[in-house]
């Protein structure tokens, strides 16, 4: 933990989840305003000392939009990646195990799936399942499945080679214990890694699916959908698609920066 | 390279792409709404849809459809469009042509910033201009394209006196500086992320090149810094960032969709949206094809690029 917040990088992103977490978890306590209350006489107001982020086009307060809607937001970017995490980890290491033709079937499967790119793949599986903030998050993980699996097949594969798990071969472990207790503690470094980095894609595909009126559903305070309800008054009033796109950023930008620390910090080669 | 390479890598592209027809053909099939439906329009009788999916074949089992459906694809025939009762190659070819400029542009654009800004960075490493650049690709690639493009509008487009015009597209046939004006603030929406991560891996690629034992030896040889750098840092570094560079290219096509549709760029992303709105199946599965086929390809074109760049990948 130390060795996170030593660098810049990881003391930013430490900072930056912190924060992120403080609005998922205290957001709707924090608002001053209930976020859905119309203040007609306040509309698109520029920041305030009342309005601190200033008011959208129904004079909604936008801090307190903001402060409800991070979790929608950001548990969404959490939430896919976890599903996908979790079936990506039992394909891939399913895979691994198991070797032969059975790997090479899905790896092959995997492969032609990588090659449709992730927004897409998550448009198309949101179609079949009917917009919606449940569905959507559903399509992410879908999506990232194959990616995850990849990496930790790779991840036992390199693995399976090692001298304790050799040696609790020759120790004639059953092939249980050698999965739970020896190749999956140590396979779990890298899946943490590249899991924590597409949280961050995971709430930008969130939002994106919001934008486009896939995802979350008005009068959810979501960070993609506050973008697209408020874009016709963008010119008169920027702070209105500037105040959720940005923040749509500092939480991507938390996970991000956050996952190169843990990177780092599992990595000895890459200290510098 | 050597024949036998290429076959092979040949051979796998074409695996993957068949996968994803299947994969495409499984999902169009589960995707809601009904072709006869929409092709009837919504009063028809059930009489009326069950003559049309006799007539169209889609009462015969999967697999046949999909290998009828296979067959036709591979003579170029996408069939019809249902929404358009157009061919879909004649819907899709022009939109193919659109994106591809787009993209071409965006990528260009994005390599011509981001790989020299990657390789300064790592010379420069430690510096206030490192810090500064780092900082700023950070925060670049955690923009989603709709945040960026948004931005972009209100800063480039506000209406009264727009520097430059907030969407639609020229053909370069028909007005070069008119198609420039027009590609900016779609290919700089869609170009930020990419620059601002191909910069990133540029520059952890270049340090990891410039901390290795060949680079301290050139060093201990007393060769000038700028030798060390041009000659030896320079093109050690170039594959690894071709290959960011070419993954990269997924995420590009991901990105099109988004900006085409914020800047009404006549395109593939638009004309999916719409499509996916109509349940335009014929044409969701040709543009799904498309993207995964140009993604494919352009992993085979990197690959040999690669094994051109670095002889060790040659005989693997």
């Amino acid at each position: 933990m130390n060795e996170l917040v030593r660098h810049p990088t990881g003391l930013v992103g430490s900072v930056l989840l912190s924060l992120v977490a403080i609005a998922v978890i205290l957001g709707p306590f924090l608002a001053p305003f209930d976020p859905q209350a119309f203040h007609p006489a306040v509309r698109l107001a520029g920041p305030s000392g009342t309005h601190w982020l200033g008011t959208d086009q129904f004079g909604r307060d936008i801090l307190s939009r903001l402060l409800t809607g991070a979790g929608p937001t950001v548990l969404f970017g959490v939430g896919a990646t976890a599903l996908g995490v979790l079936a990506g980890s039992i394909i891939g290491v399913t895979a691994a195990v198991a070797g032969g033709w059975v790997d090479s079937v899905i790896m092959r499967t995997l492969d032609g799936l990588l090659a449709v790119p992730d927004l897409l793949f998550t448009l198309l599986i949101v179609t079949i399942l009917g917009g919606g903030i449940g569905e959507a998050m559903l399509a992410v993980a879908v999506a990232f499945t194959p990616g995850m699996a990849r990496i930790a097949r790779s991840s036992v594969l390199s693995i399976r080679t090692r001298e304790y798990v050799l040696a609790a071969i020759a120790r004639d472990e059953s092939r249980a214990y050698i999965i739970v207790q020896e190749v999956i503690p140590n396979a779990i470094g890298p899946i943490v890694v590249e899991a924590t980095i597409r949280v961050s894609f995971a709430i930008m595909i969130g939002a994106t699916l919001g934008f486009l009126g896939l995802g979350a559903q008005p009068p959810s305070t979501e960070w993609g959908l506050m973008v697209a309800e408020a874009r016709q008054y963008m010119y008169r009033s920027p702070w209105v698609v500037a105040v959720p796109g940005l923040a749509i950023a500092v939480a991507a930008l938390g996970f991000n920066l956050f996952g190169d620390a843990l990177r780092d910090a599992f990595d000895p080669r890459r200290r510098r | 390279m050597s024949p036998a390479y290429f076959l092979r890598r040949l051979l796998a592209v074409a695996l993957v792409l068949w996968i994803v027809t299947i994969a495409v053909f499984a999902i169009t099939m589960v995707l809601p709404g009904n072709a006869a439906i929409m092709i009837l329009g919504e009063y028809a009788t059930p009489d009326q849809v069950a003559a049309m999916e006799i007539r169209l074949g889609l009462n015969r089992p999967a697999a046949i459809q999909y290998l009828e459906w296979l067959f036709n694809l591979l003579q170029g025939d996408f069939g019809m469009s249902l929404r358009l009762s157009l061919p879909v190659s004649d819907v899709v070819g022009s939109a193919f042509r659109n994106s591809a400029l787009l993209a071409a542009t965006a990528l260009v654009a994005v390599t011509v910033v981001a790989v020299p800004v990657g390789m300064l960075t790592a010379v420069k490493r430690g510096t206030k201009a490192d810090l500064g650049i780092s900082l700023v690709a950070y925060v670049g690639t955690a923009m989603p394209e709709f945040v960026t493009a948004t931005l972009l509008l209100v800063i480039f487009a506000a209406p009264g006196n727009p520097l430059l015009p907030a969407g639609g597209f020229i053909p370069p046939g028909e007005s070069v500086a008119g198609f420039f004006n027009h590609v900016i603030l779609p290919a700089g929406a869609l170009g930020l992320i990419l620059t601002a991560h191909i910069a990133r891996q540029v520059r952890s690629e270049m340090s990891d090149v410039l901390a290795s034992d060949y680079i301290r030896a050139a060093r201990l040889k007393g060769l000038r810094e700028r030798r060390v750098i041009w000659g030896h840092a320079l093109p050690n570094s170039l594959a690894p960032a071709v290959a960011v560079i070419s993954l990269d290219i997924g995420y590009l096509l991901g990105g099109i969709i988004v900006v085409e549709e914020i800047f009404a760029w006549p395109g593939l992303g638009r004309l999916l949206i719409l499509a996916l709105e109509n349940r335009d199946l014929p044409v969701i599965q040709a543009i799904t094809l498309l993207l995964a086929m140009v993604y494919a390809l352009s992993n085979l074109l990197s690959d040999l690029v690669i094994a051109a760049l670095d002889p060790r990948v040659r005989y693997e």
